[in-house]
């Protein structure tokens, strides 16, 4: 296991460096962040060139990457547009977007395994086909759609909840846009949830646990659900990575100050390092969480075996 | 010629176990009828399936595949797929109480604990993310109410009655660990935790390795023997039917066609399918000659054929056969078939075979 770990990390610098250096050539070959910098104005060619040596810019790019690297491993991340350092901007988005996607975990938890249960162990009936088609509304609608409609019904209209997020954004604040964007993952857990329950019903090892005399909550609990759990629990473990990256439209419906309403600015002022910065954390979380989500795997499964 | 004249005249209602001591039997089938409603129809699986077992003795369940071997034996335990099975009749008498009217709570009290199954592939009947150890255990723990610890120590000495070396080791192992004849003796282990007095069997060694069939074989003939246990053993293998069981019911259709001791009938069947199964077993004796195999299908128990469900495939059959269901008939105080012509079946083998 320790060996399959470090072989696993060891695969991640490559992946790494690949990644960064992707995002890196492409923010920078975008534009000009110095003339982004002072807006429409044309600056002085003597502050910009000034400017440009500050950042390093004057140098090629293979150099520049280097240079970035270098400052990111001594934890320097740069300046962002307002003068702040992006490593102070990352300071007070990530518990901001950890939180938010904390709550979507937990909705895609407690609604979306439940839903998945229930709809398996009653196939056919009404509550699975009307849940079905939910999950295929949901889906196929688009997070801006659902998040704006929810939160006028109940930010708006209901007045449940704020519809604007407070800069602080605590917990409470934060169970609409967890919802929102928990949803279509929701309602993909819903329908793994359900089709794996659904297959493992009629698997001889739960006909053992009846024929065992169990109680049928303990046939349910600890076999049917214990083995049908494991593809959903790495799907959210997947769906980590992929729900702190994809905050992006939530965090601008709600209003909300966390990594993807920083990325957004940063696209939006041309601001490079405040782009890298952010998608190269992102990439290490998504990395981590794979192999999180790997190593769980053979937690649960025993089957699984990694040398 | 008897010793209690009183009785002598009255007809026997049920044929004397073999041992003779015991009067009630330990499980009683009676007319049980299983149903599948699927899509296609209405699947008739069990019609009207008659067994008994008593202490001790051991009954082979044999017949084709889609006979109705396993499904019956699922509903005697009440593990029946349900939806889509259904019982539409019969009784399971066990221990002089009829399961299929007891609540489901009664019931499930009884299953693992007064009587249990052993499945025919171990490794998908075992759960895989379960050491053996919880699985074993958990019989003590849901039954008995035991602890995590004593649970164990119990699986343990199971373990050990079988016969799986290291077992102390083994205990905290995974199904995939095992070999497969290990693994069935899981299988044994597990069915024997709380001593039942019945064991159901299903095809138990059918997907073992031919060197390892015997050595489980013994096994449960002897922890049998040992417990004093009524054995259900639902077989392909004739073989192994002459070596452990007492009496056999053939099933064909979802119906015991022939039941019978086991001596008797390998040396005069009473029923032409009965016939039709000896004749398929490979002789060593008539080597080299073409093995003999009972003609055409099983019926679709969507359409079981009229009268003698078996009709269309008897070399016997005759007109009365494709019109009247023939009646379980007593051919002698211990044996009965359903067939119209049993007398004659069973004279074909009576009487010396014409060649040598
Ligand atoms: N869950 C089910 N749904 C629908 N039909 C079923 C189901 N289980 C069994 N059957 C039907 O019942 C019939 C009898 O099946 P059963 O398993 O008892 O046969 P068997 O005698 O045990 O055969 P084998 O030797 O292959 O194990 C089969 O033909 C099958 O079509
Ligand atoms: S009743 Fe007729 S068809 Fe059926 S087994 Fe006997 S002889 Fe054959
Ligand atoms: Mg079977």
């Amino acid at each position: 296991m320790g060996r399959y770990v470090i072989r696993r990390l060891l695969q991640m610098i490559p992946v790494f460096i690949g990644s960064t250096f992707l995002i890196f050539f492409m923010v920078y070959a975008l534009g000009d962040p110095v003339a982004a910098l002072f807006g429409d104005r044309a600056p002085d060619p003597a502050t910009a060139q000034q400017i440009r040596h500050d950042l390093y810019l004057d140098h090629s790019l293979g150099a520049q990457y280097l240079h970035y690297m270098k400052n990111i491993f001594i934890g320097d991340f740069g300046t962002a547009f307002n003068g702040e350092s992006v490593t102070s901007l990352m300071g007070s988005a990530f518990p901001v977007t950890i939180r938010l996607t904390i709550v979507a975990i937990i909705f895609e938890i407690i609604i979306g395994i439940a839903l998945g249960v229930v709809t398996g162990m009653r196939r056919g009936k009404p509550v699975d086909t009307g849940v079905l088609l939910l999950t295929l509304v949901v889906i196929s609608v688009p997070t801006f759609v659902t998040g704006y409609v929810l939160q006028y019904v109940f930010g708006v209209r209901l007045k449940w909840t704020a519809p604007s997020v407070s800069p602080s954004a605590p917990f409470n604040e934060l169970i609409l846009p967890g919802l929102v964007l928990a949803l279509v993952s929701l309602a993909y857990v819903t329908r793994l949830t359900r089709t794996s329950i659904a297959e493992n019903t009629r698997a001889d090892y739960v006909r053992t646990a009846v024929a065992k005399g169990l109680p049928r909550h303990r046939v349910i609990i600890r076999h049917l659900l214990r083995n049908s759990l494991i593809p959903v629990v790495t799907f959210i473990g997947t769906d980590i990575g992929a729900l702190m990256g994809g905050a992006i439209v939530t965090e601008r419906i709600f209003n909300i100050h966390g990594v993807g309403f920083q990325l957004y600015q940063g696209i939006l002022r041309n601001n490079a390092p405040t782009v890298v910065g952010f998608v190269t954390v992102l990439v290490l979380v998504f990395l981590l969480a794979n192999l999180l989500v790997d190593l769980l795997y053979a937690v649960l499964d025993p089957r699984i075996r990694y040398a | 010629m008897s010793t209690s004249g009183a009785t002598d005249a009255v007809m026997a209602p049920e044929p004397e176990p073999p041992g003779g001591g015991e009067e009630r039997p330990l499980l009683d089938v009676r007319n049980l009828h299983v149903e599948f409603r699927t899509r296609e129809g209405i699947a008739k699986a069990v019609n009207g399936v008659n067994y008994s077992v008593h202490a001790g003795e051991t009954l082979a369940v044999l017949g084709e595949s889609g006979s109705g071997k396993s499904v019956t034996a699922q509903a005697v335990m009440g593990i029946l797929d349900s939806p889509p099975g259904f019982i539409t009749q019969g009784e399971v008498v066990f221990q002089g109480r009829d399961l299929l009217r007891m609540g489901g709570e009664e019931r499930r009290k009884i299953r693992g604990a007064r009587m249990a199954m052993i499945f025919q592939d171990a490794l998908s009947s075992l759960n895989p993310v379960l050491s053996v150890g919880e699985q074993l255990g958990e019989m003590f723990r849901v039954h008995q109410g035991l602890s995590r610890k004593e649970a164990r120590a119990k699986a343990i000495e199971l373990m050990e009655r079988v016969r799986i070396p290291a077992a102390r080791e083994r205990v905290k192992q995974y199904p995939h660990q095992f070999s497969g004849g290990m693994r069935q003796r899981v299988m044994i282990a597990m069915a024997m935790a709380l001593e039942p007095e019945l064991i159901i069997a299903d095809e138990p060694t059918t997907a073992l390795d031919v060197t390892v069939q015997a050595q489980v074989m013994d096994l449960l003939a002897e922890l049998q023997r040992e417990y004093n246990m009524g054995l259900i053993l639902i077989t392909h293998d004739l073989g192994v039917v002459a070596d452990v069981a007492d009496k056999i019911a053939v099933m064909y259709a979802g119906r015991i066609v022939e039941s019978s001791p086991v001596h008797d009938i390998y040396r005069a069947p009473a029923h032409p399918y009965t016939r039709g199964l000896l004749d398929s077993i490979p002789r060593v004796d008539l080597k080299g000659q073409e093995l003999y195999a009972i003609k055409g299908l099983p019926p679709n128990l969507l359409h079981i054929p009229p009268g003698c469900a078996f009709n269309p495939r008897c070399p016997r059959a005759q007109e009365v056969c494709r019109t009247d269901v023939p009646p379980l008939y007593r051919v002698n105080q211990e044996r009965a078939s359903a067939c119209h012509f049993w007398k004659e079946t069973l004279d074909d083998d009576s009487a010396p075979s014409g060649d040598a």
